[in-house]
C-alpha cells in the first residue's frame, strides 16, 4: 500500500514520552514505521504541531437514544446543515448530528477514534447500524450492565463466576468493548418511577445495593481481563451534595488489583457529580476535594464532562435525572426503558451564562482538570452531547491552556456563579503535552487501546495522525488562544490509517473505520449456571427469543476483536 | 423442514416466535402467527416479471429487468421533483439505498407513516415520548389503556404477547392483574375485552384528555358535566384509575393520529403521560402498522436528521410536514414522477391524491399487484422481504431485529434494484453534466 | 331516507390478511363494505349485503352494507383501502395527514353496483 512521509513535524506523543521533538514520521501500509524509501508522498509539516489522532473515550454518537434526540429535535437537525458534495453526504445537526456529520466533524478536528458511551444490550443492533454508517473514525462502545437483572441476581446470590460469565456473554451479544455502569440499580428502580438514593440503598425487589453492583462488576471485569476498567456514571448525578457519593464510589475500587497496566475504575463526567451544598441555593463546587482525592490515589481515572454554553441534548441512562431535568426546565422529555436491562432519557437543555449554577458547572469541569496534578488522570470530554457537542473540544482545550481565555469567558458569565466555584482563582495553564494527554494519549490508555495502536505515534501504531496549523515554538497559547482554537477546530491534515482524509479542515476521503470489541472466553460451571438463568429469563420475561437477540456478524463489517480469557486471579 | 424463531414480516408487533414449515423451497405451514402474518408468509399470487406501459389505461407488456430499471432511472434522473414513497415493507438495508437515491435525484422521500403515525412524530417534536420496550410493559403494567386503537383487528397477537394476557415478572396474574381501559368512538372487538369502555364522540379525544389532565392536576372544578360524550363522573373515575396504577401504559393508534386535531391529540396524550409520572410510572407507545415502518423512521433520522418527508431538492435535507409529505405534494401538483416501493400508495392515499399521481409517470417496486399497479407505468417485482430475504427491521418499540430468509426465489431484492437504479441515474446525470 | 353520519375508516384483520392480495374478491369482501348499527340501517332502509351509497364533499362510493352494533348512531365505518379513500378528505390541514376519520357523510340506499378495485382505480386515470 502507499507510503507517506511527514517531515518537520513538532511531535507530542506522551505515551512514548515525546514532548515537542522535531521529527519525521514515516507511514507504510497504514502503520507508523521506522523508515521508508524515497519517492513516498510527502507532507512538509513545516514545524507545525503534530498529535496522534484524537481519541474520545466517552461520547454519545450512536444508538436509540441518539436517534430519539434527532427525532425529537428537528430544530437541531436544521442547524449545522451542509449540502452534499462529490465526496461528502449532507451534514445536519449540532447537538445530534446525522451519522455523516458525526464522522466528518470528528475527523475535521483531527480525531480518529471515538467510543459510544452506552450500549443497551437488547438494542445493540441499532447502535451498530449507526456506528457502521459513521464515516472515517474507528469506534467501539461500552455495554450497559448496571441495572441488569442477570447481573443483580448473580450478585445477590454471591455468584461472581456466573456474573463474569454473563458480562462476557453480554459483551459478545452487544459486540461491546467494556463494562458501563450508569446510576447503578437506579435504572431498575426507575422501572416503577423510583430511584436509588445512595450506594447502600437496596434496589427494590432485587436486594442488592449500588455499592455491591459496582464492586462485583469491577471484580468480574478483572477476572475477565478486559482491556478497559469498569466505566462508572455515579449515583446522585446532578444533586447538590452528591460529591460524597462520588468519593465513596471512588473508594469501592481502591483495593481492586487490575490485571493490566491501567486504572481499576474510570468515573465519567465527574463535573455533574462534584456538587457540595444541600440545595440549589447553596450548591457549590467540590472539585477541589475530588481533585485532592485524585492527587492521593492512583487506582482511578476520570473525565471532565465539561459544560459548553448554548444548546445541549441531554441523553443518559440515568432515567430519573432526565425526568427531573425535563420537569424542572419544562422541556420535552423522552424515556426509553429497556426490559430487564436499563433505561435512557433524552431532554433538550439550554445552558445559559446568565444562570449561576450553569456558570458553576462550567467552572467545575475545568477545576477538575486543573487542580488534579497528574494530567493522565483527567480526560477532556463534554459527555457529548450532554455537556455540549464535541465540536467544542477546541474551546475546552484553550480554556485549559490559558488563564486569559478563562478570564475572558468568565466576564461573560453572571458573577454570582463565582461565589459557587473556584475557577477564577486558578492560575495553572496546561501545555501542548498535557493537552495531547487529555485528548488522545490518556483516552487510549484508559480504554486499553494502546495495544491496538491508538493514541500514540510509536513504531507499529496505527497511522492516525493530526497536523494542526500552529507552530508550537512560535505560539504562546496563553495569549493566542483564538488562533489555537481555530487551528484545533479544523486540522491542517487528518491522516487515518496512513491516508489523508482531511486537508485544511475539509474532508478529502471517506474510508470506513473499524469497530473494536471484546470476546472473553469463559469455560467453567459459572457459564452453565449463567446460561440456565439466562434461558429462564428469555422464556419468562424477555419479549423476544434468545435466538434472535444477539448482534449478528452482519452488523459489524470491519471488526477488530480482542480475545481474553476468564481467570480467577 | 421447520424453521423456528421466525420473525413475522407484517405488523409492528414483529412477533419472533413463528415456526414455518418449508418443503421443496415452498412455505407449506405457519405456526403461532396470527391470521394476517400467516397469510403473508403463506404467500399470494405475485407479479411474475417486470412490465411497462406508456398509457396507464392500456395493457402492460412484459420487459426485462434491465429495460425496466433503465427506464425508471431515466424518468427519475430527468424529473424535477420526484416522490419516493413507501419503504415500510422492506428491510433497513434497502431503505439506506432509498435515502441515497433520493439524494441523487433531489426528490422527496416519504414513507407510510405519512398516512399513519406521522402525526405522532409531530407530537414527539412537541413533547417527546416517554416509552420503553414491550417487555417492560408485559412485566410491569397493571393499568393498560388502548386509546384510538383496535389491536384485536390490527395487531392480533399484541394483547397475548405484550399488553393484556402476558404474564410478567411483576405481572404474575396476567390479565387478572390488569385494569384494561379502551377509549374509542365505537365499541370495537378490543372494547369488548375491556374492563372499562369509554365511548368518546368523534373528534373529541383531545378535549376528553384535557379534562382528565385537569382532574389529575386537581382542577376538576373547571370540567363541565359532560365532555365529548363522557360524563364528568366517569372522567373522575378514569383519572382515579389512572393514578392508582403502579405502572400504566397507554397504547394509541389511528383514532388519535387521524381524527380531528391529529398531532395535537398525540401532544396531549404525551402530556398526560408525562403528568401521570408525577404520581406514578407511566409510558406511552404508538401502535405502529407495518413491521418495519419504525425502521424507516430510524434510518431516515440517522442519515438525514429527520424522520420522514425529507425534501432533498436543495441538496440538503429539508423537512416540513404539511409541505413535504406525500399528500401535500400531490395535492399541490408538484410531483412530476412517483417511485412507489414497498408500500401501496394507490390503496391508502385519498382518491384525489391518486388522481394527481395518475397524471405523472409512476414506477412501482413491489412483489404484488395492487392499486398502485393500476396507476403504474413501470412495475418491477422483487423478493418478499422477511420471507425470501433477510435483513433488519425495527419493532414498534424500536428494538432492532433480523428477519430471516425462509425460501429462495429467483427475483432480485429491493436493494439490488435500487443499486442498479442509482448507478444508472449517476451515469445519466454524469453524462449530462 | 338519507343518513347524516360521521365517517371513519380503519384496520380490520381480513383487510390486513389480504394486503398482498388486492386484486382478489377476498380483498373486495374485506375492504369494500360500510358498517353501521341496525338502527341506522333501518333508517335508510338497506338490508345487510345490499348496497349503500356513501357521499362526502370529496367523493362518492357504492359498497355493500354490514351491521355492527358496536357503532353508535350516526357513525359509519369503512375499512381502510380504496373504497374508503374514494370519499376521504385529501387536505392535510398543514400537518401531512389526510382526513381519514371524522368526515361528514351521507349514506343512502342505492341500486348501483359496487365497483371492483380495478374499476375504482380506473376512475382516477
Amino acid at each position: 500500500m502507499s507510503e507517506l512521509l511527514i517531515k518537520n513535524a513538532t511531535v507530542y506523543d506522551p505515551i512514548n514520552g515525546i514532548n515537542g521533538d522535531k521529527m519525521d514520521i514515516a507511514v507504510k501500509d497504514g502503520k507508523i514505521v521506522d523508515s521508508i524509501g524515497g519517492g513516498a508522498q510527502t507532507i512538509d509539516a513545516q514545524g507545525r504541531l503534530v498529535y496522534p489522532g484524537g481519541v474520545d473515550a466517552h461520547t454519545h454518537i450512536a444508538g436509540s437514544k441518539v436517534n430519539m434526540g434527532r427525532v425529537m429535535r428537528p430544530e437541531d437537525s436544521r442547524s449545522g446543515i451542509k449540502p452534499r458534495t462529490k465526496i461528502t453526504r449532507p451534514y445536519t445537526g449540532y447537538t445530534v448530528p446525522n451519522v455523516y456529520a458525526m464522522g466528518y466533524r470528528y475527523a475535521e478536528m483531527g480525531y480518529t477514534t471515538a467510543f459510544e458511551a452506552a450500549i443497551p444490550i437488547m438494542k445493540a443492533r441499532h447502535t451498530h447500524e449507526e456506528l457502521e454508517e459513521i464515516p472515517i473514525i474507528d469506534k467501539g462502545g461500552l455495554t450497559l450492565f448496571g441495572s441488569n437483572w442477570m447481573v443483580m441476581d448473580a450478585i445477590r446470590e454471591n455468584d461472581l463466576e456466573r456474573l463474569a460469565a454473563y458480562v462476557a456473554w453480554g459483551l459478545l451479544a452487544s459486540r461491546g468493548w467494556g463494562v458501563k455502569i450508569v446510576n447503578p440499580g437506579g435504572g431498575e428502580a426507575w422501572g416503577f418511577g423510583k430511584n436509588v438514593s445512595g450506594l447502600d440503598d437496596p434496589v427494590p425487589n432485587f436486594e442488592v445495593t449500588p455499592r455491591q453492583i459496582i464492586r462485583s462488576l469491577a471484580e468480574a471485569n478483572e477476572r475477565l481481563n478486559l482491556p478497559h476498567s469498569i466505566h462508572l456514571h455515579c449515583n446522585n448525578l446532578g444533586h447538590p451534595g452528591n460529591y460524597e457519593t462520588t468519593l465513596d464510589s471512588f473508594d469501592i475500587c481502591k483495593d481492586i488489583k487490575p490485571k493490566r497496566d491501567r486504572q481499576a475504575l474510570h468515573v465519567t463526567h465527574v463535573m455533574f457529580n462534584s456538587f457540595g451544598g444541600n440545595h440549589w441555593g447553596d450548591v457549590q463546587s467540590k472539585a477541589d476535594v475530588i481533585a485532592n482525592y485524585l492527587n492521593n490515589n492512583d487506582h482511578l481515572t476520570i473525565d471532565m464532562g465539561q459544560m459548553i454554553f448554548g444548546s445541549a441534548t441531554t441523553m443518559t441512562a440515568d432515567g430519573p435525572v432526565q425526568y427531573a431535568n425535563a420537569r424542572t426546565f419544562k422541556a420535552r422529555w423522552s424515556n426509553g426503558d429497556v426490559e430487564l436491562e436499563d433505561v435512557s432519557g433524552v431532554t433538550p437543555l439550554y445552558y445559559s451564562p446568565n444562570v449561576y449554577f450553569y456558570g458553576m458547572m462550567w467552572g467545575i469541569g475545568q477545576e477538575l482538570a486543573l487542580l488534579t496534578k497528574d494530567p493522565w488522570k483527567v480526560l477532556l470530554t463534554t459527555d457529548h452531547p450532554n455537556g455540549g457537542p464535541f465540536v467544542n473540544y477546541p474551546e475546552v482545550m484553550t480554556l485549559l491552556m490559558s488563564k486569559k481565555k478563562r478570564e475572558e469567558e468568565i466576564s461573560k458569565i453572571v458573577p454570582k456563579a463565582f461565589e459557587h466555584c473556584m475557577i477564577h482563582t486558578i492560575d495553572r495553564e496546561l501545555d501542548w503535552y498535557d493537552i495531547a494527554i487529555k485528548t488522545r494519549a490518556g483516552h487510549a490508555k484508559v480504554l486499553g487501546l494502546i495495544e491496538q495502536g491508538k493514541g500514540h505515534l510509536g513504531i507499529g501504531a496505527d497511522a492516525d495522525i493530526a497536523i494542526y496549523d500552529i507552530k508550537p515554538d512560535e505560539t504562546d497559547a496563553t495569549v493566542e488562544y483564538d488562533r489555537v482554537k481555530t487551528a484545533f477546530r479544523k486540522a491542517a491534515y487528518t491522516i487515518k490509517d496512513g491516508r489523508i482524509v482531511v486537508k485544511d479542515g475539509e474532508i478529502t476521503a471517506t474510508p470506513m473505520g473499524r469497530t473494536y470489541w471484546v470476546r472473553s472466553k469463559v469455560d467453567n460451571d459459572g457459564y452453565n449456571r449463567m446460561m440456565e438463568d439466562l434461558k429462564m429469563k428469555f422464556k419468562d420475561y424477555y419479549s423476544i427469543n434468545m435466538a434472535n437477540y444477539m448482534v449478528q456478524d452482519e452488523y459489524v463489517q470491519h471488526p477488530v476483536v480482542v480475545e481474553t480469557e476468564y481467570a480467577e486471579v | 423442514m421447520i424453521i423456528k424463531d421466525v420473525l413475522c414480516p407484517f405488523c409492528g408487533c414483529l412477533c419472533d416466535d413463528l415456526a414455518v414449515e418449508v418443503e421443496n423451497n415452498k412455505v407449506v405451514d405457519v405456526q403461532h402467527a396470527c391470521k394476517i402474518g400467516s397469510s403473508k408468509i403463506m404467500g399470494h399470487d405475485r407479479i411474475k416479471a417486470p412490465m411497462m406501459r406508456d398509457d396507464k389505461k392500456g395493457e402492460f407488456r412484459e420487459v426485462s429487468y434491465d429495460e425496466a430499471i433503465n427506464e425508471a432511472a431515466k424518468i427519475l434522473a430527468n424529473s424535477k421533483r420526484p416522490l419516493l414513497y413507501g419503504w415500510a415493507s422492506g428491510v433497513c438495508e434497502m431503505m439506506k439505498k432509498g435515502v441515497l437515491l433520493n439524494e441523487e435525484v433531489g426528490g422527496i422521500i416519504d414513507n407510510t407513516a405519512s398516512v399513519c403515525h406521522g402525526p405522532s412524530a409531530l407530537g414527539v417534536h412537541e413533547k417527546g415520548m416517554p416509552t420503553g420496550t414491550l417487555g417492560q410493559f408485559a412485566n410491569r403494567a397493571d393499568v393498560v389503556v388502548f386509546w384510538g386503537c383496535n389491536p384485536v383487528q390490527a395487531h392480533p397477537r399484541h394483547m397475548s404477547r405484550y399488553s393484556v394476557f402476558a404474564k410478567g415478572f411483576f405481572a404474575t396474574k396476567g390479565r387478572r392483574g390488569r385494569k384494561v381501559i379502551v377509549v374509542d368512538v365505537r365499541k370495537t372487538d378490543t372494547a369488548e375485552l375491556a374492563d372499562e369502555y369509554i365511548q368518546v364522540n368523534p373528534g373529541m379525544d383531545y378535549i376528553v384528555m384535557s379534562a382528565i389532565r385537569a382532574i389529575i392536576a386537581e382542577h376538576a372544578d373547571v370540567v363541565p358535566d359532560n365532555v365529548g360524550g363522557v360524563s364528568k363522573e366517569k372522567l373522575i373515575e378514569i383519572a382515579e384509575t389512572l393514578k392508582s396504577a403502579k405502572f400504566g401504559i397507554i397504547y394509541f393508534g389511528m383514532g388519535l393520529t387521524q381524527s380531528r386535531g391529529k398531532y395535537k391529540n398525540i401532544d396531549n396524550a404525551v402530556s398526560l403521560t408525562t403528568e401521570l409520572n408525577a404520581n406514578t410510572k407511566y409510558s406511552i407507545i404508538p401502535m405502529r402498522g407495518h413491521y418495519n415502518v419504525t425502521g424507516f423512521g430510524n434510518v431516515c433520522a440517522w442519515e438525514t436528521g429527520f424522520i420522514n418527508a425529507v425534501d432533498m431538492s436543495r441538496g440538503y435535507p429539508y423537512y416540513n410536514p404539511g409541505e413535504t409529505c406525500s399528500n401535500d405534494l400531490l395535492m399541490r401538483e408538484e410531483i412530476d414522477a412517483a417511485f412507489i416501493i414497498a408500500g401501496d400508495a394507490g390503496a391508502h392515499f385519498p382518491a384525489q391524491s391518486i388522481a394527481r399521481m395518475g397524471k405523472v409517470p409512476v414506477i412501482q417496486i413491489d412483489p404484488f399487484h395492487n392499486p398502485t399497479t393500476e396507476m403504474a407505468n413501470i412495475v418491477i417485482p422483487t423478493k418478499v422481504s422477511g420471507v425470501e430475504l433477510e435483513g433488519t427491521a425495527y419493532r414498534m418499540d424500536g428494538v432492532s431485529l433480523r428477519m430471516r430468509k425462509l425460501v429462495d426465489v429467483d427475483f432480485p431484492s429491493d436493494e439490488e434494484v435500487l443499486d442498479k437504479i442509482i448507478a444508472k441515474v449517476n451515469e445519466i446525470k454524469g453524462a449530462s453534466s | 331516507m338519507k343518513l347524516n353520519a360521521t365517517f371513519i375508516s380503519g384496520r380490520t384483520v381480513d383487510q390486513g390478511a389480504n394486503l398482498e392480495n388486492k386484486t382478489s374478491t377476498a380483498y373486495f369482501n374485506a375492504a369494500g363494505y360500510c358498517e353501521m348499527n341496525s338502527t341506522d340501517a333501518g333508517k335508510i332502509g338497506v338490508e345487510p349485503g345490499n348496497n349503500v351509497k356513501v357521499t362526502t364533499d370529496f367523493g362518492t362510493v357504492v359498497i355493500p352494507l354490514k351491521i355492527c352494533e358496536g357503532n353508535p348512531d350516526g357513525l359509519i365505518f369503512v375499512p381502510m383501502g380504496p373504497w374508503a379513500n374514494a370519499v376521504v378528505d385529501p387536505d392535510t390541514k398543514g400537518c401531512g395527514m389526510p382526513g381519514f376519520k371524522g368526515i361528514q357523510a351521507i349514506a343512502e340506499a342505492t341500486g348501483e353496483t359496487a365497483p371492483t378495485m380495478k374499476e375504482l382505480m380506473a376512475r382516477l386515470k
